[in-house]
């Protein structure tokens, strides 16, 4: 996974010269999870910018290079260190294109890690999709495997508008072949992963992975289950979610944000809008829970959602 | 290295310089007075900051640059963007809200924009332009370096109030601008209050430009009231920074003669305080330079003020004329 998006950064590096990276550890340091490994040196120090620890002003730096030319990807060492920035993300690259009345364009990308890891205590397992989610001129999305990571991360660095970019700690190290052609992937749809008719199941980033181990054990129970990977977190891809919802008229939402105020919270009241009639149940949401991530293994283990209560889950909402 | 700025009045500006210098003041002054008036007749709305009596700071520094430089102000913006070249009709057209204003009508008062004319906003939140001056800063060296698009130097300058100076941005950016030698210009309009907090009470060291010193940029204190000095100090700044020598941080002294907004009753500055500081009204200092130095005659002086109050009054006329932004365009400027 960190090499598909190095791979997408320094092809799009490559091929236009206004593309810069910014960060903590991104230049000599190659980067707290290597995904810029090595990029200074074949780019150079003013492309690969190490910053000082100040992700307010030096994500406003790259706000206000961004509304004068440049392309910047900013990357946040860990997601989490991204609130410190939340007044110029919410305010200024998420307003300005609007309040100036289309006078500045905001063509920046911040990138980094979220999600709960492995006992890396609360701080650093924090999942911010949520939180900047009401922001109304930011596009969210969620990478989960090396291949859609490489063409989501082109497109997002192509993309004029502020991209929010989350990857996930524990999937830096997945393995994947990718292709050798050059390919991009549009920002606002969803990934279905698998089709099928008896309930459909969203999810997106490393709860992809719990999904599908549950809908191997479905399956053996003859369970036909259709998967939907968001990718798009915002704008949220609803045309695909009715049209799986009008086939299978169930659904379950596995996210790993918490629960209040989460993504499934955003989904459940836009189908309940748009068509509550064809579900023949409500839909469930498995999130996280709504407390900060402790420290301790099997309490960690607990706030976040397993395979277990997915099978469960569906098994009981499709009353077998 | 920049020292504390004297006064002088050695043939620092021609003659033609001085007409410009004093029509952009006379201008700034003009539009604030008519945004008052606008304001209590019911056309303009929220919240509404006004420079008056700080014009020498606005005109001594923007009228120094080339149109390819960028300003980047906060919510008491009005002036920054008329001196840095936004016609008076688009300005007062987006303070009426209309949709021939510079933001389109969708910013107001304290978000003026303009791509034409490199001006970066116009600012709610105190400090949050900093940075963005920086980035302005950060790309004029790299197009130089990198893209090697152009010959001279941007130079990007970022105006505060004092209040900012304690906020961690400002630190933040001095910081960064000093270790990559931004061309960055920081000025600092100590008016001396951040609405009713008197900057004593708010700041552990009064000297202001002392802060820069932590962070080894030069830092100069000017009288704000004298544009003399401010041309003087900010030619010098303005120079170092074109010539990649890097950040300044002038901290000119002044005052606002209004409230902070026009919604503030003003209750705490004394009479006598104000008195102090409307006895040393920039614009009439100037005019008295301009006659004892025979830059302009009285009869130019009159035609330019003649001027400015005609511009003044059209700009009026025509952001009453303007139509309001269309209900359907409510979501257009969100995305690309």
């Amino acid at each position: 996974m960190f090499d598909a998006l190095r791979s997408a950064i320094d092809e799009e590096m490559n091929k236009d010269e206004t593309v810069l990276v910014i960060g903590e550890d991104v230049g000599h340091y190659g980067g707290s999870y290597k995904v810029t490994k090595d990029l200074h040196l074949k780019y150079g120090d003013l492309r690969i910018l190490d910053t000082p620890i100040a992700e307010n002003s030096f994500t406003g730096m790259a706000i206000g290079a961004a509304m004068t030319g440049l392309r910047p990807i900013v990357e946040g060492m860990n997601m989490g260190f991204l609130l410190l920035a939340f007044n110029q993300i919410a305010n200024n690259a998420g307003m300005l294109p609007y309040t100036s009345g289309g006078n500045y364009q905001i063509p920046i990308v911040i990138r980094g890690p979220g999600g709960v890891g492995r006992q890396l205590g609360a701080e650093h397992s924090q999942r911010l999709e949520t939180y900047f989610q009401a922001v109304p001129g930011l596009k969210i999305v969620a990478c989960s495997t090396p291949y859609n990571a490489k063409g989501l991360l082109k497109s997002a660095i192509r993309d004029n508008n502020p991209v929010l970019f989350f990857e996930h700690v524990l999937l830096y190290n997945m393995k994947q072949e990718i292709p050798d052609y050059e390919y991009t992937l549009p920002l606002d749809k969803a990934e279905i992963v698998r089709e099928g008719k008896d309930i459909t199941i969203i999810t997106y980033s490393r709860m992809r992975y719990h999904v599908l181990k549950a809908v191997d054990r479905l399956i053996e129970k003859n369970i036909d289950p259709e998967v939907i990977d968001l990718i798009s977190l915002k704008p949220i891809d609803i045309d695909t979610i009715i049209r799986s919802i009008q086939k299978t008229h169930k659904a379950c939402i596995v996210e790993e944000c918490m629960k209040t105020g989460g993504i499934a919270a955003e989904i459940i009241a836009r189908v309940n809008e748009l068509i509550f009639d064809y579900l023949d149940s409500p839909i469930i949401r498995l999130s996280s829970q709504d407390i900060p991530t402790p420290y301790n293994g099997l309490l960690e283990q607990h706030t976040i959602v397993h395979s277990e209560q997915i099978i469960n889950s569906i098994i009981k909402q499709l009353n077998i | 290295m920049l020292q504390k700025s004297t006064i002088t009045s050695n043939a620092l500006i021609t003659n033609e310089e001085a007409k410009i210098f004093y029509e952009d003041m006379f201008l700034g002054r003009i539009f604030e007075d008519t945004c008052a008036k606008m304001y209590y007749q019911g056309k303009m709305f929220g919240f509404v900051h006004l420079y008056t009596g700080q014009e020498a700071v606005s005109t001594g520094i923007i009228k120094n640059l080339k149109p390819y430089d960028y300003v980047c102000s906060n919510y008491r913006d009005h002036v920054h963007a008329l001196s840095k070249g936004i016609p008076p009709k688009e300005l007062m057209a987006e303070l009426f809200g209309k949709e021939t204003g510079c933001s389109k009508g969708r910013g107001g008062s304290m978000h003026i924009f303009s791509s034409k004319y490199n001006f970066l906003g116009g600012f709610a939140f105190i400090a949050e332009g900093i940075p963005i001056a920086l980035g302005a800063a950060f790309r004029n060296i790299y197009q130089k370096q990198i893209l090697h698009k152009i010959d001279d130097l941007p130079v990007s300058i970022c105006f505060i109030g004092d209040g900012a100076t304690n906020n961690g941005q400002f630190f933040e950016c001095l910081n960064m601008a000093s270790l990559w030698k931004l061309p960055i210009i920081f000025v600092v309009e100590n008016n001396q209050w951040a609405i009713g907090m008197a900057n004593q009470r708010a700041s552990s060291v009064q000297e202001i430009y002392k802060k820069a010193d932590a962070f080894n940029i030069p830092g100069v204190e000017v009288d704000g009231m004298n544009i003399l000095e401010v041309i003087k100090i900010s030619r010098e700044a303005i120079a170092r920074a074109r010539s990649g020598q890097g950040p300044t941080l002038i901290e000119a002294l002044t005052y606002r003669f209004r409230g902070h907004s026009l919604a503030d009753p003003d209750e705490l500055r004394s009479i006598e305080e104000k008195n102090f500081w409307i006895a040393r009204d920039p614009i009439i200092n100037f005019v008295n330079y301009i006659k004892n130095h025979n830059l302009i005659s009285d009869d130019e002086i009159k035609k330019i003020e003649k001027k400015v109050k005609l511009r003044i009054e059209e700009a009026v006329k025509f952001a009453i004329d303007s139509p309001e932004p269309n209900l359907h365009d409510l979501s257009k400027y969100l995305f690309y």
